[in-house]
This record gives structure tokens, C-alpha cells and sequence, in this order.
């Protein structure tokens, strides 16, 4: 009862972040890439509820323009990234032999370099000085193609599970054979797990994204995002002298604190 | 079959998995910086100064690297005789770099693990010695914000509070290391032979080190090994913002200028390390378990 409420909690915040981020061109009209000459570095006022960065871009309207695009993209990486465990791991659980051998060898070799190192090397090999929307697509994207090796582990092992059940045997036994088999007996079956894994990708992505962009690595400029905006406390000398500036790192941490609360909720239902 | 025959056989299967993966994963590396855009191109051909000539032997200086199978080849020729190239943008040899980088490197992730491991059982067995709901709330959510947090924050933050960087990889490895610890040890607690015990009034550290750490020392093992992969990980932004020289800042600038030799070097290393805990903590565990056996 009690979770019950801190979820409720938790998914009312989501849902406020999302809202206010999506009404970003109506909350701050001035968009996120305007730059005000005569107001740099300017103190929260009427006019910049969150003061302005060193070139004079309002900060509050690219809190909320970044705030959109990880909460839109992530999802989105997680998607990919999910779609990815599925066929491979999936696959090779339901195939098994030889194909689960090799998936999961190849996965293995993947999850034996830590995480944020692979990540970290792949992003640095991509081309830097792009367009900021096709930054925004590489860094996602990669966050969805390389984030699937533990969950594809998972997978496998389910989808094997599944193979040997009693049902699938008997829907064999029936003639029902290949993809057909996969598809309509199988992946149901998975799906509990697949949505799992797609909860918890959201929540890891939008850290990754985050130190991504602290280390210049993530979406480019003039586009804003959780990573680029958490840049700026690189210039601060200490904590106390504009706390403003801390804003962008409040709401990540609200915003992957509620997920992971929804996600613990649903992890204890499942239980 | 003996059980140091089946021990004997389990290391084995371990190095030679071990081996296999360290070159694949070096071979990746080297393919990822191949492929990545831009390989071709070098800053020093862009200087004035430089006639055709010297331009023309810049590109034949990496007319090696073109052929990914031939170049790695090479390099493992070459690091079987201890020699494991020359890194492109520092104009150093990798092996003269990695020297002087890893005792650093090493530093920082062992301390780190060191406090984040000492910190995570403090609190994940205070939870399970006290049993409020209170205080196992406090404990969740200790863990639960630094959960939230990036790993590149608490760089920054560690720069800006002047604490020092094993520090900052401590915090990034112990909420890992205590939401699976706190389960663990709430389960062993939970255990009848445990609360009959605590019922009987058998003293906590008796309880602890004759019932509990029997049960949960391999899969606390496992955690370890996965751990020293998460440190490793962290290194590299704590060693990047805080201006360590160390390997993971090595790693990131070798990443940055495509510097293949570096990288596929660097890439082997780090692939090692996170094996070589992981199996063996593995091998640890199953001693630990066949011993109870």
C-alpha cells in the first residue's frame, strides 16, 4: 500500500517532467539556442527564471528542451535495445546449439569491457563535429545498440526455458514449425522479461547520455541535453555560489529516482 | 572424477575462454577504430611546412593500419616479444605509457573498491543486524541517490568538494555493491537455521561468520569480480574531469585522437582485468563451495 503511494508519486512526477518538457515552446518561448548579448551570466530574474548561460541562452528554456529530448530519446534507445536482446538473445535461446554458443559468446565478449568504457570509445570514434540533430541520433543510438548484452543474457535463458516447456513441445508436435512457432508461442512468453528490460534500460541510458555529455562526448551544442547542461558545473568554484546551476542535476536525479521507484514497484508485483 | 581434478579442469576452461576473449576484444577494438570515420586523416598533414614528400610518408606510415587483419596480426607479434607499438598521438611507446599510468590506475580503483566495499557491508549488515524499518529505509535510499547519479558527476563534485578521486570511485561502485549485498544478507537472515540460532542467543559475529558468510561469501565473490569491472568504468571519468594520469584517462585520449595502438592496447588490458576478477572470483567460489561440500 504504502509503495503503492510512492509509485503513484513517482509516475505523477514522470508525468509532470514530460508534460512541462513537451510545452517547452509555450513555458519558454524564447527557445533553447536564442542568445541574449546584453544578459550573460545573468541571475535568476522575472525574465530568466533560471538565469542565463555565459553566451546569454535562457537556462530554464534549455532545461526543459533538453529534459525533452532524453525523455523522448531514451525510451526510445531502450526500445532499440530491447528490440536487439530479443532477436539475439531470444533467438538463440529458442534456436539453441551452435546459435546460442555464438550469441552468447559474442556477448560475452561484449559485457567483459565495462560498460561505460565501451561506451565512452565507441561514442570518441564517431564523427564529433556533426549537425547537433545527427549528434543527438549518434548518441542515442549507440546507447540502444550497445546496451543490450545483459538483457540479451536473460533472454536467452528464458526463450530456452520456454523452448523445453510442455506447450511448445506440443505445438511442435502439431506441425507448427519456424518463425511461426517463434513468434506466436514464444515471444509472448517473453514478453514479461522484455518489458523489464526496457524499464531498466530508460533510467541507465539517461545516466550514460548524462556522462556523456559532462565528458563532450554527447549531444552538440546548441542542442541541450541533461549531459551538456551538467557541463557547466565543470566551471563552478564552489557548491554554494549559484545553486541555479544545480537545477539540471536535481531533475535528472528526481526523474531517474522516480523511475527506478516504478520500476522496483514492478519488479515487487512481479515477485 | 577428483575435485581437483574438476577444479584443474575449471581453470582451465576459465584461461582458455580467458585467452580467447582478451584477443577478440582487442580485435574489436582495433575493427571499431578501423571503421570509425575519419581513421584516415591525420592533423600533422594539414602543417604547411610539409612538402609532398613528407606528406606522402605521413600516409605510408599508416598504410599498416589499413589492413585491420594484417595489423593486428603484427601487433601480437610484436607484444609476444614485448614490444606493443608506439602510440600515434603521443609519439611515446605504449608500453613506457602503460608503466607509468597503471600504478595509478591501480591506486584509484583498489581504494575505491576497498571503501565502497567496506561502507556497503557496514550498512547492508547494520540493516540486517538492526532489522528497523527506519533504518533500512536510510540505507536504501544512501544508495538509491547515488544510484541517480552519473559517475561524471561525482568527479565533478569530487573536484569541487577537493575530496579525493578513489573517493569518487568508491561512491560510483557502492550502491551496486550494497542493493545486492542487503538481499543477500536479508535472505541469509531469514534462513530458519539462522533465526533459530538468533533464538537460541548465539552471538551476532557467531552468527555471522559460522552461518552467514558460509552462504553468502561465492555469491558475494561474484559481486566482487562484477565490481572491479564497475570500478574500472569509472575510472575513466574520474581520471578524465579530476586530471588523473592515469589509464582511463589515457583510454579516453587515445579514444579521442583514434589512436589505434593505444586503444587496442589499452582495450586488451582492461578486457583482462575484468576476466581475470571475474574468474577468479568464480574459481574462488567454487573452492569455497566444494570445500563445504
Amino acid at each position: 500500500m504504502r509503495m503503492n503511494i510512492w509509485r503513484r508519486f513517482a509516475c505523477a512526477v514522470l508525468l509532470l517532467v514530460a508534460v512541462a518538457s513537451l510545452g517547452a515552446s509555450w513555458l519558454a518561448p524564447a527557445g533553447y539556442a536564442k542568445q541574449d548579448r546584453d544578459a550573460t551570466d545573468a541571475v535568476p530574474s522575472r525574465v530568466h527564471w533560471l538565469g542565463t548561460d555565459d553566451i546569454g541562452r535562457d537556462r530554464f528554456a534549455r532545461v526543459l528542451y533538453g529534459t525533452r529530448i532524453s525523455l523522448l530519446l531514451a525510451p526510445a534507445a531502450a526500445l532499440l535495445s530491447t528490440f536487439m536482446a530479443a532477436l539475439i538473445g531470444g533467438m538463440a535461446g529458442y534456436l539453441g546449439g551452435s546459435w546460442a554458443r555464438v550469441a552468447m559468446a559474442v556477448t560475452d565478449l561484449f559485457l567483459s569491457l565495462p560498460w561505460l568504457f565501451l561506451l565512452i570509445t565507441v561514442r570518441a570514434l564517431m564523427p564529433l563535429n556533426v549537425t547537433p540533430i545527427f549528434s543527438v541520433v549518434v548518441t542515442f543510438l549507440i546507447l540502444g545498440l550497445l546496451g543490450w548484452t545483459s538483457a540479451a543474457r536473460v533472454l536467452c535463458a528464458t526463450a530456452a526455458n520456454v523452448r523445453n516447456s510442455d506447450f511448445v513441445r506440443q505445438a511442435r508436435a502439431s506441425g507448427i514449425r519456424g518463425a511461426r512457432l517463434f513468434w506466436v508461442h514464444v515471444l509472448p512468453n517473453l514478453k514479461p522479461v522484455l518489458y523489464a528490460q526496457f524499464w531498466i534500460s530508460i533510467p541507465a541510458f539517461i545516466l550514460a547520455e548524462a556522462n556523456l555529455g559532462i565528458l563532450g562526448l554527447g549531444v552538440a551544442e546548441p542542442m541541450p541535453s541533461w549531459g551538456s547542461l551538467l557541463k557547466e558545473l565543470e566551471g563552478l568554484v564552489s557548491v554554494g555560489e549559484e545553486p541555479w546551476k544545480f537545477v539540471p542535476l536535481v531533475l535528472l536525479v528526481v526523474v531517474v529516482t522516480s523511475f527506478q521507484l516504478v520500476l522496483s514497484q514492478r519488479e515487487e508485483s512481479a515477485a | 572424477m577428483s575435485q581437483a581434478a574438476r577444479l584443474g579442469r575449471k581453470i582451465a576452461r576459465h584461461a582458455l575462454a580467458l585467452a580467447a576473449t582478451v584477443l577478440l576484444g582487442g580485435f574489436l577494438s582495433a575493427v571499431l577504430v578501423r571503421l570509425a570515420p575519419g581513421f584516415d586523416t591525420d592533423e600533422a598533414q594539414l602543417d604547411s611546412r610539409l612538402n609532398s614528400e613528407s606528406i606522402q610518408a605521413l600516409r605510408e606510415s599508416r598504410v599498416e593500419q589499413r589492413n585491420i587483419f594484417r595489423f593486428y596480426f603484427h601487433s601480437l607479434q610484436r607484444a609476444a616479444h614485448g614490444d606493443l607499438g608506439t602510440s600515434i598521438s603521443l609519439n611515446q611507446p605504449v608500453s613506457g605509457l602503460l608503466r607509468a599510468r597503471v600504478p595509478l590506475t591501480l591506486r584509484l580503483v583498489g581504494i575505491g573498491l576497498l571503501l565502497s566495499w567496506a561502507a556497503a557491508m557496514a550498512l547492508a549488515l547494520s540493516a540486517a543486524w538492526l532489522r528497523a524499518q527506519a533504518y533500512d529505509a536510510l540505507t536504501i535510499f544512501i544508495s538509491g541517490a547515488f544510484l541517480c547519479l552519473p559517475a561524471a558527476v561525482l568527479a565533478l563534485l569530487s573536484v569541487l568538494w577537493n575530496v579525493p578521486g578513489s573517493l569518487a570511485i568508491g561512491l560510483i561502485v557502492f550502491p551496486h555493491v550494497f542493493r545486492y549485498a542487503r538481499n543477500l544478507l536479508a535472505k541469509c537472515y531469514s534462513l530458519p537455521h539462522i533465526v533459530t540460532a538468533r533464538a537460541k542467543g548465539l552471538s551476532e559475529l557467531r552468527i555471522l561468520f559460522w552461518h552467514v558468510v558460509p552462504v553468502a561469501g561465492p555469491q558475494l565473490l561474484a559481486v566482487a569480480g562484477i565490481s572491479v569491472s564497475i570500478a574500472i568504468g569509472a575510472a575513466i571519468p574520474v581520471e578524465a574531469i579530476c586530471g588523473f594520469a592515469g589509464v582511463g584517462q589515457l583510454a579516453w585520449q587515445a579514444a579521442l585522437a583514434r589512436d589505434l595502438p593505444l586503444l587496442t592496447n589499452i582495450t586488451i588490458l582492461v578486457t583482462l582485468v575484468t576476466l581475470l576478477a571475474n574468474s577468479g572470483a568464480d574459481v574462488i567460489g567454487t573452492m569455497l563451495r566444494s570445500q563445504e561440500v
